[in-house]
């Protein structure tokens, strides 16, 4: 009899397993809608699947009275700019000062204990300081998000740099190529999916800075929008609005994934074979 | 936070909300100058021995986060809470949980206000952006304050700010102006620059701190309600003492003069008579229809109201409202038993 550790479950089977506890969470949630809609037709705490719908069709499908905007794609622009050019710049620092790092002694020295300690701090203790410093505008956002997630993604680079074989280096040196040399040809084409990877791990953190910027002072948004209907329990809109934000965070981060495999095969092949 | 919304969530998945007659209650509060008392009656005993008198128990919570406690309040977490008017009318009666106001405690008069940086006159308010939270009382007082000089909500920029932020948001250059409350107005208005421009002794008896219990709980057990406010008017009884507002001053994390100085933008009725003949005003049941008005236009009723009449308001002068649909009740009878004496 094979050990319960090589029973591989068929593909159907997969699907099924996949699928089972997305099924399982719905059938619990519907039922318990159901009760709480029935003793009180119109609570907020468990809206139906039909009131959520009727939420989507308002925020996404139907002009705001007041401004005339569809409410919901108005939050999803500004979320995804905010977070678009956070995560976007701690990647660019994140390659940059990785590199650095990872490739020269004397700047390591210099840096290395610094970029440790500051990502460390924890962001959301230091608000108040952030918001002297950067004001309450798009900025402050912004910054909250890289300052969330920059450092550590330098420290991922850094690391990844200094672990690339020092055969490598030394043989790139040993044909003539200068720092520079080695930094752009040898160095960088190895350590771009390494970031796209950092970068991928590090969406979660993002989109947490993202929402707690976005509570706490904004006038969009789609953190916004969930602390602001949250003061009259407005669950069917706070609900679609959750599962949006899974999703763009999934498409963000199957597309990264992608975007790796397509422009670096061979690192996922070496990945693959391990 | 989060962990207590997925308690919520989860405790509201396997409880039940029905109210029949029961000896253990519940009630909730959160920090505010007016709400104190409850936490002094907890720890004091007053609570414990009126609701032993009635031969009930009464758990008393304080919770954190103000809005969290009204939403946990709704779900049926607890079975009275404190808030304000415009609050139990925005997230209970908006969420057809029937409510009644038993205690009528205080009204705001002062202690929220307009800050200009700067400026010194509610008229330069115009084409600035306003920090406050929205859809709160702050944000109604804003508009009151709008309406007194004929502007419109149209004419400013409102920027939804944490209220825990606010202070800090004020020492920012992008902040030209704030809407707050208390212990958060004073520390602000310490700052030079501030200006007080308006505040809520413009509108007295609008912004109302109440005690709302569910009204099926209430009806189904008369004791609860005598049981609270019977001790709500023992401990106002002691708040001439200045070793009883000490107490209170320090579980809301200020020093007597502090507190004292909240208290005095706060009207508080002492005497049941007091509240009972504020609630028996005509001029209550206008209150509440401006403040029906404001969350009508703000889209708080929920979206199946058609105006700003649909969750019906009653109190003891007359209903506001649609009479078939009332959630939200000033009921002063609790209180009269007080001011008689017969609880």
């Amino acid at each position: 009899m094979k050990k319960l550790m090589n029973i591989e479950p068929s593909r159907p089977l997969k699907g099924f397993l996949a699928l089972l506890p997305f099924v399982l969470i719905l059938m619990l949630y519907w039922s318990a809608s159901n009760e709480r809609l029935a003793e009180n037709p119109y609570d907020k705490l468990l809206p139906s699947f039909s009131q959520i719908s009727d939420a989507v069709e308002r925020m996404a499908f139907t002009e705001d009275k007041r401004s005339g905007e569809y409410l919901f794609w108005v939050d999803t622009g500004a979320s995804m700019y905010r977070i678009g050019l956070g995560i976007g710049i701690s990647a660019m620092l994140g390659l940059l000062l990785g590199m650095l790092s990872g490739l020269l002694p004397v700047f390591r020295s210099g840096f290395s204990p610094l970029i440790t300690i500051v990502s460390l701090i924890p962001p959301m203790a230091v608000l108040p300081i952030l918001f002297i410093s950067f004001g309450l505008g798009e900025l402050a956002k912004v910054m909250l998000i890289i300052i969330g997630t920059a450092p550590v993604i330098i420290r991922d680079v850094q690391g990844h740099v200094r672990q690339l074989p020092s055969e490598i280096l030394i043989k790139a040196q040993t044909l003539g190529a200068s720092t520079w040399l080695v930094a752009i040809r040898v160095v960088l084409p190895q350590i771009m999916p390494r970031l796209i990877g950092a970068v991928r791990l590090s969406l979660g953190t993002a989109w947490l800075f993202l929402i707690a910027a976005e509570a706490i002072a904004a006038q969009e948004g789609l953190g916004y929008r969930i602390f602001l209907v949250r003061r009259y329990m407005s669950m069917d809109v706070i609900l679609p609005y959750v599962i949006w934000i899974t999703t763009l965070a999934f498409v963000m981060d199957f597309s990264l994934r992608k975007l790796s495999e397509l422009c670096f095969p061979w690192y996922h092949h070496q990945e693959a074979g391990k | 936070m989060k962990t207590i919304k997925i308690l919520t969530l989860i405790l509201a998945l396997f409880s039940s909300t029905n109210a029949l007659a029961k000896d253990k209650f519940s009630i909730c509060w959160s920090i505010y100058v007016g709400w104190m008392p409850w936490e002094y009656g907890d720890s004091s005993g007053i609570i414990k021995k009126w609701a032993d008198k009635y031969d009930i128990e009464i758990d008393v919570v304080q919770i954190n986060d103000y809005i969290e406690s009204i939403n946990q309040y709704t779900a049926g977490q607890f079975d009275a809470c404190s808030m304000t008017n415009m609050d139990a009318l925005t997230i209970p009666a908006a969420s057809f949980v029937d409510s009644t106001a038993l205690i009528v405690g205080d009204f705001s008069n002062g202690n929220d206000g307009v800050i200009l940086k700067d400026k010194k006159t509610l008229s330069e308010i115009k084409g600035q952006q306003i920090n406050l939270v929205e859809l709160s009382v702050s944000h109604y007082l804003l508009a009151r304050g709008l309406e007194s000089i004929g502007l419109s909500e149209r004419d400013v920029d409102v920027v939804n700010t944490s209220d825990a932020d606010l202070v800090a948001a004020y020492s920012t250059q992008d902040v030209t102006s704030v809407v707050t409350w208390n212990p958060l107005l004073s520390e602000i208005e310490k700052q030079p620059s501030a200006h007080k421009v308006f505040d809520s002794s413009n509108i007295p008896g609008e912004i109302i701190d109440l005690m709302v219990v569910n009204t099926e709980t209430l009806s189904a057990n008369p004791n609860f309600g005598k049981a609270l406010v019977g001790a709500w008017y023992e401990i106002m009884s002691t708040m001439s003492n200045d070793a009883v507002l000490t107490h209170m001053a320090k579980a809301s994390g200020t020093d007597l003069a502090g507190y004292k100085s909240q208290l005095a933008s706060t009207k508080m009725f002492y005497q049941a008579k007091d509240a009972v003949s504020f609630t028996k005003d005509p001029q209550l049941s206008k209150t509440m229809k401006y403040v029906a008005e404001f969350s009508f236009k703000h889209g708080l009723l929920g979206d199946g109201a058609p105006d700003a009449g649909f969750i019906g308001i009653e109190t003891p002068t007359g209903v506001f409202g649609n009479p078939a649909n009332i959630k939200l009740r000033f009921d002063p009878s609790f209180m009269q038993m007080a001011a008689d004496g017969k609880l």
